[in-house]
């Protein structure tokens, strides 16, 4: 069986995880470990005029109860970016909130006792007397002429942020023959990873080291923020664990405040601490996505060349900063305004905002959903006020294959792809041409039926370290890997990119077999440990393939290169006559050769073997740092049918061309495409974080009133790849898994509003906000 | 959870007795909706006694030309069985369309009656079929059952044992589900018994409510178009993100003239 690149080789993981034998972080015991519940604030804006803790102190097992007095001198939960090009306020957030609280689920106290039912029935019996102050949930109302504020600002803003020429964007908007104008909502989601947020902290007297077990996407990102920026632990000192982690859709790269209460807290009862989010907790205090509210205009000429694109959008940034809440709406959203377009002019201006809700971060596609879904949104309407059909104005603006590397007017440079190629396969298999049959045939049987299209791009492989730094990252974006052959020839590969779902295990072991030819099985990708991986910035952005796949590649180049060198000796011949293929060390042109295993083995055997200038042992690390960006680029073309007496929509036919450059394991290639698409149409029509308005308090936050996709609101869907290759990384590859939450709610509300022929419905597009849309129109 | 003393149940009158000499107890039936409440630590009752092993509570007979139900029936044995299915098949789609197969596999008819969720499905069965509930100590007619949201007549301690469902002529239920939780935002049960036309109502407001004026029309004409052009009012009706009421007074309309249709 074919385990090498392009194989659809089966998960090693599913035997553990279908068995029940993966190891989350809650199904980790420490040896004495007492359980933490915290007290979160019940309402959204207040000062605190007490918290009493007595009564719950004297409660049977409680081991401790600690208030943010205890934690002065603590430092606060950093945020990781600063977007330049203008200041940003980036008020402190306690680890417990010190006088005030902002958001229901505001940590107020940590209560740990022997036993969880214990520390609850303790928690309820802190004291907390909360003297309100009216909320600002809306970003409207926070940026009302006299709005309460929550920090020690002027007002509720966080930053204002722009990117384009907007000189050269006016101009263009001056000689547009027509302008396409649509106010868009982007509404916020709460991520919902099926394991909910856990973390240990434990501190070990004895070598005077802590560690941090936590469901974390990066680990090592983890231990430099909480160790370097809040606690003041050296690296050495301090072990950061994500063991098996159930799903994150960005949630979990975050760091949070109940880690730095769990570790300091271990240190301060002597024994191992324990949290476990409930669902109803991680509603309200995991860290949300979206929530945008923009204005976009698209200046054409009459025949429908894209001359100017203009967009003002106002982002919610919740009560605090998490640590990558400001580059979400700003690096990751105005780049990619340019899409798969020549525009030559596009100016982009954000403002960020503090609201009395939880804090907003990445959520699969973080700022790319939000561009790409303005911008389908606008160009399908400009296609519709054109009287252009909506495939034939995409291909007029689309960037000709032949002028990659494109250089666009928002910063990024795209590397490879042939957007024309995508869009065309796409439609053909969707048989757009046949679509106005189908829809006389839908309109027979009482059906509304639309079809909708979302050209998209992406900037995935994050990044080159020097561009991070320019644009504001506090960190490098390189990756690292170390690939450790034992003496008998099988590998263990570290690597800093963590799984928490995507198949790493499987995929990094396809590319050391395939490289090292070497069996799958003699191959074991180890991950999540800062003691045991070299270093590593994580897994989001799709990046793990591109950067990690990337690092590992070149600890592999090293092996290889050692290798020949021992080969060459062990042969008898010049190093530079060596090749190595499929397994085997062989002098060019003769059938001398040696097999990869005996390599391995001299090299821990050295008997035979070139010590004066090689070492023994074959060990490589490396670090990779990408040279650019990577650019999947793709087209996804949506059917649907609408009850037009209900609003309910059926979504009928889903079909997908994706560019993801070379493909490692089509299987887990066609996973992620299913669970993105499933992702951008819960957004798109099922999905919303709703608060109350004037309480701010959470009206979503259990599964009965959240409601995420299930099976059977999805069709069947046809997906393909096309592939130009990454020119710029040694596998060829650009990352696929946030494509389909990046294309699918444009393309879905692209046909909902075909179908019931309206310019808009806010999404979710939910059956009555169809109806209501339906019903309106009728009004006309 | 808070603590609470847990005993089975022997037979009816030893759950009515233990009831009876306890300062708070609840019922436990499929425990669907009283555990996650136990769990949420929204109740906090003294004793939970257990229904699970009375037997006389389960299962299905036909009696009288009636169907009647043992309260600790699941919504799965209703769903399934083909001495509901073949007299009323309304009332099997109805069971069948509640949740999912585990909340079906557990949950039970007295459990959700007795719970009287606005949104929950077995109240428009309850009185779009004119069903009779048998307790303990009496029976009480499907009209005077559902008092108010997530009230019923029902005194403390007094069990429901059984609900009897008269054979319709023809009914139909149709549902629009919460697509979150899939509880009713709106369902309808249209029956047709001789003379007797019910509509009943389920999730549009704080309880189920019958529409008379749908009721007379359809008694005159039982046809789609009988009811096509008749709405309730939005006024008091149920609001949430999920539907306003004007939406839910739309849906009523909706779901009627379908179930009518789909009675045939
Ligand atoms: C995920 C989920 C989805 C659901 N979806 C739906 C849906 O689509 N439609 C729908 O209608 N319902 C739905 N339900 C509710 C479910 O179907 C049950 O009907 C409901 O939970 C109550 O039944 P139970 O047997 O579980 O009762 P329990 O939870 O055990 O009890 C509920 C209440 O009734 C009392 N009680 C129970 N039995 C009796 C009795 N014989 N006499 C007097 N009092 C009694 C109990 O004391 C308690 O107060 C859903 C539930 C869940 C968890």
């Amino acid at each position: 069986m074919d385990t090498g690149i392009g194989a659809a080789v089966t998960r090693k993981e599913d035997f553990r995880f279908l068995t029940g034998q993966g190891n989350y972080t809650d199904d980790i015991a420490r040896p004495g470990q007492a359980h933490a519940v915290f007290v979160r604030s019940v309402v959204a804006h207040a000062n605190l005029r007490s918290v009493d803790t007595e009564a719950a102190s004297a409660m049977p097992g409680v081991v401790a109860v600690f208030t943010g007095d205890d934690l002065e001198g603590v430092g606060g939960v950093p945020c990781g970016f600063a977007p330049d090009g203008g200041p940003m306020n980036e008020p402190p957030r306690p680890v417990l909130a010190q006088g005030k609280v902002r958001f229901v689920g505001d940590m107020v106290a940590m209560v740990i006792a022997e036993t969880l039912e214990q520390a609850r029935d303790a928690a309820e019996a802190v004291d907390v007397d909360y003297n309100e102050i009216p909320a600002v949930v809306s970003m409207e109302a926070a940026q009302a002429e006299g709005a309460p504020t929550l920090h020690d600002l002027d007002d509720n803003s966080c930053f204002s942020w722009g990117i384009g020429d907007a000189e050269a964007t006016d101009a263009a908007f001056a000689r547009a023959d027509h302008v396409t104008t649509l106010e868009l909502v982007n509404n916020r989601k709460c991520p919902n990873a099926i394991e909910p947020r856990a973390a240990i902290g434990e501190y070990d007297s004895a070598h005077d080291s802590y560690t941090l077990y936590t469901t974390s996407q990066n680990p090592h990102v983890i231990r430099l923020l909480m160790g370097a920026f809040v606690l003041g632990i050296p690296e050495h000192k301090l072990r950061v664990v994500s063991p098996d982690v159930g799903g994150g859709f960005g949630s979990k790269i975050p760091h949070y405040p109940e880690e730095i209460a769990v570790t300091w807290a271990g240190k301060q009862v002597g024994r191992p601490v324990k949290w476990t989010a409930e669902r109803t907790e991680s509603f309200l205090s995991d860290t949300h996505g979206r929530d945008h509210i923009t204005r976009v205009e698209l200046a054409c000429t009459s025949d429908g060349e894209f001359l100017g694109l203009r967009v003002h959008t106002q982002a919610n940034m919740g009560a605090y900063l998490s640590t990558f809440g400001p580059l979400i709406p700003t690096y990751l959203y105005g780049t990619l305004l340019a899409g798969l377009y020549t525009t030559p002019a596009i100016r982009c201006d954000v403002v960020g905002v503090f609201t009395n809700t939880a804090p907003v971060d990445a959520e699969r596609g973080a700022g790319r959903p939000e561009a790409t879904f303005l911008l389908e949104r606008v160009v399908e309407t400009a296609a519709r006020e054109l009287g252009i059909d909506p495939v034939e104005l995409r291909r007029r603006n689309f960037i000709p294959a032949d002028a990659l590397p494109y250089q666009t007017p928002v910063i990024v440079q795209y590397d490879s792809g042939n957007y024309e190629g995508v869009l065309d396969r796409a439609a053909e298999a969707a048989d757009y041409a046949g679509f106005a049959r189908r829809r006389e045939e839908a309109r027979s049987r009482g059906r509304l039926r639309g079809i909708g299209f979302a050209g998209y791009i992406e900037a995935c492989g994050m990044a080159p370290s020097n561009i991070a730094g320019i644009i504001g990252a506090r960190a490098g974006l390189f990756e690292a890997a170390q690939v450790r052959v034992h003496p008998t020839g099988s590998v263990s590969v570290y690597t800093g990119s963590h799984s928490h779902g995507q198949g790493h295990e499987t995929t990094f072991a396809q590319i050391v077999s395939d490289r090292l030819g070497i069996p799958f099985e003699n191959v074991d990708v180890v991950h999540g440990d800062t003691d045991q991986i070299p270093f590593g910035m994580g897994t989001y952005g799709s990046r793990s393939l591109a950067v990690g796949g990337s690092a590992i590649c070149k600890a592999l180049d090293k092996i290889i290169a050692k290798g020949k060198k021992i080969a060459a000796h062990a042969l008898e011949a010049g190093e530079s006559d060596i090749d190595f293929e499929s397994g085997e060390f062989r002098v060019r042109g003769t059938d001398k050769s040696v097999g990869f295993g005996d390599i391995a083995l001299s090299a821990y055997v050295p008997h035979n073997y070139p010590l004066e200038e090689l070492e023994p042992g074959l060990d490589e690390g490396a670090f990779y740092d990408p040279a650019n960006f990577t650019f999947p680029a793709g087209c996804h073309i949506c059917e649907v049918e609408v009850d037009p007496e209900t609003g309910t929509t059926q979504i009928v036919n889903w079909n997908a061309v994706d560019d993801f450059g070379k493909i490692v394991n089509p299987m887990i290639v066609d996973g992620q495409v299913h669970g993105g698409i499933a992702h951008g149409v819960g957004q798109a029509m099922l999905e919303n974080c709703a608060y109350d308005e004037e309480s701010g308090q959470l009206l979503s936050g259990s599964l009965t009133d959240y409601c995420i996709p299930r099976a059977d609101d999805l069709p069947s869907f046809h997906i393909e790849t096309t592939e130009t290759p990454c020119p710029h990384n040694p596998l060829g590859v650009k990352g696929c898994g946030e494509a389909g939450a990046i294309a699918a709610p444009a393309a879905l509300i692209n046909a909902i509003t075909d179908a019931i022929g309206v310019a808009h419905v806010d999404m979710p597009a939910t059956p009555e906000k169809v109806w209501a849309a339906l019903q309106s129109a009728q009004g006309e | 959870m808070y603590e609470f003393n847990y005993r089975r149940a022997s037979s009816v009158s030893d759950a009515v007795a233990s009831s009876g000499q306890s300062d708070d107890a609840s019922y436990l039936a499929g425990g669907m909706t009283l555990i996650p409440v136990l769990k949420f630590r929204l109740a906090s009752p003294s004793d939970i006694i257990d229904l699970a092993g009375l037997g006389e509570l389960k299962g299905i007979r036909t009696e009288n030309g009636a169907v009647v139900v043992g309260a600790m029936t699941t919504h799965a044995e209703v769903a399934g069985s083909s001495e509901v299915r073949q007299p009323i098949p309304a009332l099997a789609d109805l069971a069948e369309s509640i949740g999912d197969p585990q909340v079906r596999n557990r949950g039970t008819i007295g459990g959700s009656i007795a719970n009287a969720d606005p949104a929950a499905d077995y109240p428009a069965a309850v009185v779009g079929l004119g069903a009779t509930v048998h307790t303990n100590s009496r029976t009480i007619g499907a009209d005077d059952f559902f008092t108010d949201m997530f009230e019923t007549a029902l005194e403390p301690g007094e069990l429901v044992t059984a609900v009897s469902f008269p054979v319709p002529d023809r009914a139909a239920y149709m549902k629009f589900p919460n697509p979150a939780s899939r509880y009713a935002i709106v369902g309808v049960m249209v029956s047709q018994s001789g003379e007797e036309v019910r509509v009943a109502v389920t999730g549009a407001g704080g309880s189920v409510f019958r529409v008379p004026e749908m009721e007379q029309a359809l008694a005159v004409n039982f046809a789609p178009e009988a009811v096509a052009g008749i709405s309730v009012s939005a006024d008091g009706l149920n609001e949430d993100i999920h539907a306003s009421p004007e939406y839910r007074a739309h849906l009523v309309t909706v779901m009627a003239r379908r179930a009518v249709a789909a009675a045939g």
